[in-house]
């Protein structure tokens, strides 16, 4: 059902206090177009990676959209998220041809090495795991995606050697 | 003479195999040695599971080269570039000799995907080299009226492609039956059947034909406005649709009095989708562009007589709008000649799963299953034994291997109580277990649930703590008949097709497979070797070398056994989690 995120407790501890002016321009660009909510939030996701509850409020003062109807729409669409999240997103496709060649596995062998589970973040706010519906790279089964580049063909060896790669360059 | 060209794939599941890095050294190499040839991207050229793919075509003649990394870049850079000498080892496909994969491309007929694969999608030159916006030339200067315009694709037979398979002439003709101020025509390009890319595949390899098609409908219709309705999970096709509509209206095929021809304005944009299947449906699309929460209205009034902002609407998918060029170009029998009686035309399919040739094929309908499968798609991984083949993604069904000699038309696939749906093919072969795809399908269908509909909302639920029971090896007597009755419960039960179609994967598995629910249930045993839970694990002493890797790996410490010495399973301590036959490097772990 597609409001099993309403019963999430708040992550406070990994709310950051967030620079509201910057999505100014998208309000202005936005404000008085008719069906322009999901572009509006999208454009907040975009800024600040996730939907910080201040720029709801702000959005909705600004722009006359009811705090109730977005809070609805932002909970309806899988793409919307209400917390924080890593640097890297890695999306792991569960679509139909990932999972008969065992995406169930790469998901595993992740959430062991990063020791988080299936849309969690890594303490050090580097990862964030999410399973995602198909991704579009059927044949290239199993598939993930870690910001734009796809990864595919992949045993859970394969996954972790490429997230640890990751972590490395960016300790360095 | 013509300069020699040089095309490599990139569309996303090139790119996703290293086609990026394949270009940028054939460039490299292109400007070090000051080659006077053209390199060029394009889009996807269907051969997926020979990603990535470089092209040349010289004065002899053409030749595709797969799975090229940068290193075979290089060889056929130096061998075939500067010394004319073919690299015949990695040519899958040529029009001067047999080459290895001959076989994927017999019997295809690319319409739909006509320029995919030839053209570089961001060049709209390109496009129109191919005849692009001719269709839509023709139809403005030769002053065709809508009724003919729409005569015309009812002539072709086409239907829609995105599954549901209704005439689209039809479609344009209710829509342009009413009368308004304002209409709009809507591209459905929210892909979400999980297993289906035949969308991503059109739009990244040639955005200017479903642009075309769009003009064309809304042409017909008396439309002025059009929208791309895009999911976001592929950002290179919307970059590709955004690049094309700017280079359309620098060109005048978009926007006001198009190609001179005065009250005929036509522009269009990109709406992108935030990720919810159900937006597939037409009246949750529109709800979904108006900003709400993607959820289906009740139909009538249909989108015809109140779409998008309560104007008259046409919608269609992608597949078909990018048909409709060619239909004008080349008239409605040259599309009509394909098919079978009441299927016409041609129908693009992705093959994936436990196929060797995954990738994306056009072939007249007609074809049959077993044909796609065997002679395009080169049969099953590994050579495995062809289980099942699944068509229509969430919610269609599981064809067994003994109808595979069903052809794809629409009647025919609905008939075996799947449905010809966008085109996404799924193979399975003999270690796919039909329950747990079941259980699949309906955890996906639980997820993408509105909400709207009760027995959509909590029917699915309760059917899928019914699979997941029985997967888990809890099945009970009664729990076969009680999917049924939920399933047809549902079926009635639900306004839109996410819901009346969600059994549909749960009802044709039990109508084909019903010896493995039994199995399961009964047994407690699963023939696939699939459902952990039902799997004994032991150890081959013959193949155990000691290295103690399952004991320390274990998380309820169910193995025994000292370095160097075979070790065993406790099976009154065994959880079924199969960390130790993931974890053995020496394939010691029995399943059984």
């Amino acid at each position: 059902m597609r409001v099993k995120r309403i019963l999430q407790e708040k992550e406070t501890a990994l709310q950051d206090s967030v620079d509201l002016t910057l999505i100014d321009p998208l309000i202005e660009k936005y404000k008085s177009k008719k069906g322009s909510m999901i572009p509006i939030l999208q454009g907040t996701q975009n800024m600040y990676g996730y939907l910080p509850e201040e720029a709801f409020i702000k959005i909705a003062e600004l722009t006359g959209l009811k705090l109730s109807e977005m809070y609805g729409v932002a909970t309806f669409y899988t793409q919307f998220r209400l917390n924080p999240v890593g640097k890297h997103i890695i999306k792991v496709c569960h679509g139909t041809a990932c999972h008969v060649q065992n995406a169930t596995a790469i998901s595993e062998a992740i959430e062991d090495a990063l020791d988080i589970k299936d849309g969690e973040t890594t303490e050090d706010r580097l990862f964030t795991l999410e399973s995602v519906a198909c991704l579009g790279c059927c044949s290239l089964a199993p598939v993930m995606m870690i910001g734009d580049e796809t990864y595919g063909k992949l045993t859970g060896k394969q996954a972790v050697k490429i997230v640890k790669e990751i972590k490395i360059k960016e300790s360095n | 003479m013509e300069k020699t060209k040089v095309l490599v794939g990139l569309a996303s599941c090139g790119i996703a195999a290293g086609a990026n890095k394949v270009y940028n050294k054939l460039l490299a190499l292109q400007e070090t040695d000051k080659l006077d040839i053209e390199l060029k991207k394009t889009g996807c050229i269907g051969m997926c599971y020979r990603e990535p793919l470089v092209e040349i075509i010289d004065e002899t003649g053409s030749y595709l080269y797969g799975e090229i990394d940068e290193e075979k870049a290089v060889e056929i850079f130096d061998k075939h570039l500067k010394q004319s000498e073919p690299v015949k080892d990695y040519v899958v496909k040529s029009d001067l000799f047999k080459a290895k994969d001959d076989s994927f491309w017999e019997g295809q007929v690319k319409i739909a995907l006509r320029n995919c694969g030839v053209i570089d999608p961001e060049n709209i030159e390109e496009y129109e080299e191919q005849g692009g916006y001719k269709a839509l030339e023709k139809i403005l200067k030769e002053k065709i009226s809508q009724e003919d315009v729409i005569q015309t694709v009812l002539d072709s037979g086409i239907r829609g492609r995105g599954g549901g398979g209704f005439p689209t002439g039809l479609k344009w003709r209710f829509a342009y039956k009413y009368k308004s101020d304002q209409k709009y025509v809507i591209c459905n390009a929210d892909e979400g059947d999980p297993g289906a890319f035949m969308d991503r595949s059109l739009l990244e390899g040639d955005p200017h034909a479903v642009l075309e098609g769009l003009a064309i409908g809304g042409y017909a219709i008396g439309a002025s406005e059009g929208v791309i309705y895009c999911r976001a999970e592929y950002p290179l096709a919307i970059k590709r649709l955004n690049i094309a509509i700017e280079q359309a209206r620098e060109k005048g095929y978009l926007g006001k009095n198009i190609m001179g021809v005065k009250g005929f304005d036509f522009d269009l944009y990109v709406k992108e989708g935030a990720g919810a299947f159900v937006c597939g449906e037409e009246t949750a699309l529109i709800a979904s562009i108006e900003g709400e929460r993607g959820m289906p209205r009740k139909r009538p009034p249909f989108p015809a007589e109140a779409g998008l902002w309560a104007k008259p609407t046409n919608n269609n998918n992608v597949e078909t709008y990018a048909n409709i060029p060619y239909i004008f170009l080349n008239g409605p029998e040259s599309y009509s000649k394909y098919g079978t009686e009441k299927s016409k035309g041609t129908k693009v399919f992705a093959l994936t799963g436990k196929i060797n040739h995954g990738g994306s094929v056009e072939v007249p309908m007609g074809v049959s299953i077993r044909d796609i499968i065997f002679k395009l798609g080169g049969g099953i991984t590994d050579g495995k034994k062809f289980k099942a083949v699944q068509l229509g993604g969430p919610s269609g069904g599981c064809i067994p291997e003994y109808l595979a000699d069903t052809i794809v038309d629409y009647d025919s696939v609905t008939a075996t109580g799947a449905i010809m749906g966008s085109g996404g093919m799924v193979v399975m072969d003999e270690t796919t277990c039909m329950v747990d795809i079941a259980r699949f399908f309906l955890d996906f269908t639980v997820k993408e649930s509105c909400g709207k509909c009760t027995f959509c909302r909590m029917g699915t639920k309760r059917m899928l703590e019914i699979l997941e029971r029985i997967t888990q090896g809890e099945g009970k007597e009664g729990d076969i008949e009680k999917l049924q009755e939920l399933a047809y419960q549902i079926k009635d039960s639900s306004l839109c097709g996410l819901g009346q179609t969600a059994p549909n994967p749960v009802l044709t598995t039990i109508k084909y497979f019903r010896h493995e629910y039994e199995a399961h249930i009964k047994d407690k045993k699963c023939p696939a070797k699939n459902c952990k839970k039902l799997l004994t694990y032991t150890v081959d002493p013959e193949k155990c070398t000691g290295c103690t890797v399952c004991a320390k790996n274990c998380p309820t410490n169910a193995i025994d056994g000292e370095r160097k010495e075979v070790h065993t399973i406790r099976q009154d301590a065994c959880i079924q989690c199969g960390m130790c036959y993931s974890k053995c490097k020496f394939d010691a772990i029995i399943l059984s």
